[in-house]
């Protein structure tokens, strides 16, 4: 009987804990909207940040478009090369990479790169009482440090998912024209004959709210951090798993309203 | 005046303070004395409005700190400073920017200005030459030093101070000490201090306060505690194990 009641307890258990972490992101969230009203953007840190998620992330990101690219034109020629259609290989890699790999795959590295630092900056910023000089300074924490962070990713993700969405057409192409030898100006023409711009413009509307997801759960769990260097580990994993979940999650809603 | 009346706050089940009733005299040194995990840090958060309390007022010239909104306590806290324990420096950017943090974030001030005012601020508190230090790179008396500059640079009101002299040896111990009768008799704030030194609070203190069990069980000047017929204050005094402070 006793273990019938652990199980329901810790079921209990587990339902006011995601109720409490609910209620503390929804608050967190109203007081970053709150200090946009109060408060003028701090540019000198909305700046610092884009060059940060933005610039520093070029070189990372476009690789992985440049190889998911390449991998994608190399995949669908096996698959396309059995029906006889590999003139459709280019609209293939191009509308995967606009409306899916790109913004998807540059939110789940930016999340891995800048939002894994956002956690652990602002977590240790936490313990060691960096946020509570901030408050006694008369300096709002959200305004200072979560909305430059959040502002930041939410411009540069639709600019660095178009930069690996471009790499990894061109990187598609590369491997369609010299590697499998196909005709590449096939490549171009159906990638024209069968975009359209609403796939690219649906696909930065993803990345715009993929960078607003990974930056307000980031910044949020490094508020939460206690309990030294272990505390700050372990918001900085929690920050980067619920990310990733959320960016999938919210892919799988975008997806099925915009598309 | 700081008044903190009927003051009761828990963490997890655990009462920490219990209802602590202290006031704080306008331009002198209060040191807060006790053991550590009395609430003496708790307490001094209540101050500046970072903890509010389960129940109880905390008072600043009247204005009762859980009655006004976030834009005036922001307001409010402008006439404060406070030196953390461990400093709480901002350690992505270097001690001129640290000590000029608080000028660029409230007063419209020239960068000449702003350089005046820091050199001036490190040069009070004997550390001139190393602005373009990182936090990292100081021992841990310089960088309690550099906090007492920043706390300092907006001459406030009220400066609190969290165990200032914990961790240091005892003569950078007794620098800091003067440091903060130094900057006390030329600013004239209001200074609270909390502390598990003696001697320190001796040594700086108008008035000691002793933080026993969540409340304040004595309050008085130097000779009032080095003559206290309490037991508990006697025997935090003399550093015995023997007593009724149970370890």
């Amino acid at each position: 009987m006793n273990f019938i009641l652990d199980y329901f307890e810790k079921i209990g258990f587990y339902i006011l804990y995601l109720i409490n972490e609910l209620g503390s992101l929804t608050i967190y969230i109203w007081n970053c909207i709150l200090s946009l009203f109060r408060y003028s953007i701090n540019m000198d840190n909305l700046f610092d940040q884009m060059v940060f998620i933005g610039v520093d992330s070029f070189f990372i990101i476009g690789l992985t478009g440049l190889f998911v690219g390449m991998v994608l034109s190399l995949q669908s020629y096996y698959a396309a090369k059995i029906v006889g259609v590999t003139y459709m290989i280019g609209p293939t890699v191009a509308l995967s990479m606009t409306r899916e790999l790109g913004p998807v795959l540059t939110a789940l590295m930016i999340t891995a790169r800048c939002g894994s630092s956002m956690a652990s900056e602002i977590g240790t910023m936490k313990i060691s009482e960096q946020i509570d000089a901030l408050e006694v300074m008369s300096v709002d924490p959200y305004y200072f440090l979560s909305m430059p962070r959040i502002i930041a990713s939410m411009i540069m993700l639709p600019i660095l998912s178009i930069i690996s969405s471009l790499i990894g057409i061109l990187g598609g192409y590369v491997v369609y024209k010299f590697f499998l030898g196909l005709n590449g100006t096939v490549f171009v023409d159906m990638i024209y004959k069968y975009m359209k711009l609403s796939d690219i413009y649906n696909g930065l509307i993803k990345a715009v709210v993929f960078g607003i997801i990974l930056a307000t759960i980031s910044t949020y769990k490094g508020y939460e951090a206690s309990g030294g260097s272990k505390g700050v580990g372990r918001v900085t994993t929690q920050a980067v798993v619920l990310s990733s979940i959320y960016i999938l999650f919210a892919d799988y809603i975008l997806t099925s309203i915009l598309f | 005046m700081i008044i903190l009346e009927n003051i009761d706050k828990s963490f997890k089940g655990v009462k920490v303070l219990d209802n602590l009733n202290i006031s704080f005299e306008d331009k002198k040194i209060t040191v807060v004395i006790g053991r550590s995990g009395e609430g003496k840090s708790v307490m001094l958060k209540h101050i500046v409005g970072l903890i509010k309390p389960d129940s109880g007022r905390v008072l600043f010239n009247d204005i009762d700190l859980n009655t006004i909104n976030k834009k005036e306590l922001n307001e409010l806290r402008k006439k404060f400073g406070m030196v953390f324990q461990d400093g709480a420096l901002f350690d992505s950017i270097n001690i001129f920017e640290n000590i000029a943090f608080p000028l660029r974030q409230h007063l419209k001030l020239s960068e000449g200005d702003i350089i005046k005012k820091v050199m001036s601020g490190l040069n009070d508190v004997g550390l001139s030459g190393i602005e373009s230090k990182m936090p990292s790179e100081l021992s841990g008396g310089m960088r309690k030093r550099v906090a007492v500059a920043r706390a300092m640079i907006l001459e406030p009101e009220i400066v609190l101070f969290d165990e200032p002299t914990t961790g240091l040896d005892p003569i950078m111990s007794d620098v800091i000490n003067n440091l903060i009768i130094s900057t006390q008799k030329h600013l004239k704030y209001t200074g609270i201090i909390i502390s598990h030194s003696i001697e320190g609070a001796y040594k700086t203190a108008d008035i000691i306060a002793m933080l026993y069990k969540g409340a304040i069980i004595e309050t008085g000047n130097a000779e009032k505690f080095k003559k206290s017929d309490n037991p508990v204050v006697k025997q935090f005094v003399t550093g015995s194990m023997v007593g009724p402070i149970v370890i």
